[in-house]
């Protein structure tokens, strides 16, 4: 059902926790839907220098969170936001049809933080 | 810790018993004749499903000719089911069941919905166990046919059919009641004298017998429209060509099942209780789910809070062990469990829930195994996690 890399990314999830002294975060999904994702970044002029999630979801969830922190990491916001939920999926190896929305959360997640990061530099 | 393979999904389907295989083989090769056909060789395979259908009733308590022979346990629910709606609906277009029961009565129901049919779905407790004053009161006039499960698949909880088959027969005695019995069948005592139940749907693949083959219980004197058409199989009540080897295997596991039942559930059961009582002493916020006393011996079903159930078991299969989130027909689905949510239980615990279900061939070593590879698991998701560090009470112990 999954792929070796997703396999290996649940197994060995990269960038498990939260940074300290985070400028970025955002939180996606809700228990109900059995899916939360939470990313924070440090970001220090517009690079992510440090970027760290916690998922509650499935095996999939898991490992695109892990794939996306480890695609983000030294990028820049505008390369950031420009991450789309497919890139993720081809760097699994491929996703489940019924998983895909994983993806897609951590696409949002990353919008969302690198948005709040914005909103807070400008105040 | 050495990595074994655990198999703790007997509820999905258990092994096929070598004694079973055994019995079994003749029938593929040697003794390979239709059943149905005039010849010796036809008339050498109806022998073995006759003897095997002599069994089977004498286990259940009925006459032979009230066992009629399906490719499995749907297909009876389907055949009951559809097959009473069918006979009777000049009488009532109301049906009975519940909310907890398996999608093969529940799909079944709501085609019936889409014919017409109004169905209504009784509630369990938050035990599990149904709700006999609302299922009394959910009894109309129009009534034709009650479905209610013996056992539910996915907790284990047992149901009380002999009250509610009392309930509905001091009502309406036009009322049939029939009852899946899929996942009671080997484990409990079914003799349909003693529940009192009109149609009783069973397969094989539970306890210990072959895929693919089921039976459905008729009691003399229920008509219900065929659901396959075809030869003048089964007393021309279903068409197709009767499966010998498997008929003759189900007959034989069921034999099996009945003579060794005390002796099997009081090893499954003891393992069962053992790896409940760890869990629960072991690992914090983990709850079970449904009733711990009217319940299955092999069943437990256990809800991890902050965990999500795909996750513990997709870890759990890394480290050799199966067990189930739900029941396997909708674990590829992202909805959470029916049954569970009937049970009142919180949907972010629902999505948390796996089902662990033991067999005959169980060992403590597995248990002990499962309980120790279980608690790493628990701590590992846990601390990744959003749901439980949001609470300041709650500190992860890695």
């Amino acid at each position: 059902m999954y792929t070796d890399k997703v396999m290996e990314n649940f197994r060995n999830p990269q960038n498990v926790g939260v940074v300290e002294n985070a400028n970025a975060k955002y939180t996606v999904g809700s228990p109900e839907c059995g899916d939360i994702m939470e990313m924070s970044m440090r970001i220090e002029e517009d690079v992510i220098v440090d970027i760290k999630f916690r998922t509650f979801g499935c095996a999939a969830a898991i490992a695109s969170s892990s794939m996306a922190t480890q695609m983000l990491k030294g990028k820049t916001v505008d390369e950031a936001v420009k991450l789309k939920n497919t890139e993720v999926i081809d760097a699994l190896g491929g996703l489940p049809p019924q998983k895909i929305h994983c993806s897609v959360l951590a696409e949002e997640a990353i919008r969302g933080a690198i948005e709040y990061y914005k909103n807070g530099r400008q105040e | 810790m050495e990595k074994r393979r655990v198999y703790l999904d007997y509820a999905a389907t258990t092994y096929l018993d070598k004694e079973v295989l055994k019995e079994m083989s003749p029938y593929f090769t040697d003794v390979f004749g239709n059943a149905n056909s005039q010849h010796l060789f036809g008339r050498d395979a109806a022998k073995a499903v006759a003897e095997a259908r002599v069994k089977i009733a004498e286990i259940i308590g009925s006459k032979p000719n009230e066992i009629y022979f399906t490719s499995g346990g749907t297909e009876a629910d389907n055949w009951a089911i559809k097959g009473i709606a069918a006979a009777y609906e000049g009488l009532g277009k109301h049906i009975i069941t519940s909310a907890v029961e398996h999608h093969a009565v529940l799909e079944t129901c709501k085609a019936l919905e889409k014919k017409g049919f109004e169905v209504t779905y009784v509630p369990v407790g938050s035990d599990g166990v149904l709700d006999l004053k609302a299922f009394e009161n959910a009894i109309r006039d129009d009534t034709i046919l009650v479905s209610i499960m013996y056992a539910n698949n996915e907790i284990g909880t047992v149901m009380p059919i002999q009250e509610a088959v009392a309930i509905v027969k001091k009502q309406n005695h036009r009322i049939y009641f029939h009852t899946d019995c899929v996942q009671a069948a080997g484990a409990l005592d079914i003799d349909v004298n003693k529940s009192g139940v009109d149609l009783m749907s069973v397969s094989a693949h539970k306890f210990y017998g072959p895929k693919g083959i089921g039976f459905l219980y008729i009691k003399n004197g229920v008509k219900l429209d065929k659901l396959i058409s075809g030869g003048n199989q089964e007393r021309k009540m279903r068409g197709g060509t009767l499966n010998v080897p498997h008929i003759v295997g189900m007959a034989k596991a069921f034999e099996l099942a009945s003579l060794h039942r005390e002796k099997n559930n009081a090893h499954i059961q003891s393992l069962r209780d053992g790896f409940i009582d760890r869990i629960l002493s072991e690992i914090d916020n983990v709850y079970l789910n449904g009733s711990r006393e009217k319940r299955l011996p092999g069943n437990a079903n256990l809800s991890f809070e902050y965990i999500e159930g795909e996750s513990l078991l997709m870890s759990l299969d890394l480290e050799g062990i199966a067990a189930s989130s739900g029941s396997a027909c909708s674990s590829g689905s992202l909805d959470p469990s029916h049954v569970l949510l009937a049970l009142g239980i919180k949907i972010e615990l629902a999505h948390g829930s796996l089902r662990f279900s033991f067999g005959k061939s169980t060992t403590r070593k597995d248990v002990d195994y499962t309980v120790d590879c279980l608690k790493d698991i628990v701590n590992r998701l846990r601390a990744m996690s959003p749901l439980f560090y949001q609470l300041p009470s709650k500190k992860t112990n890695v």
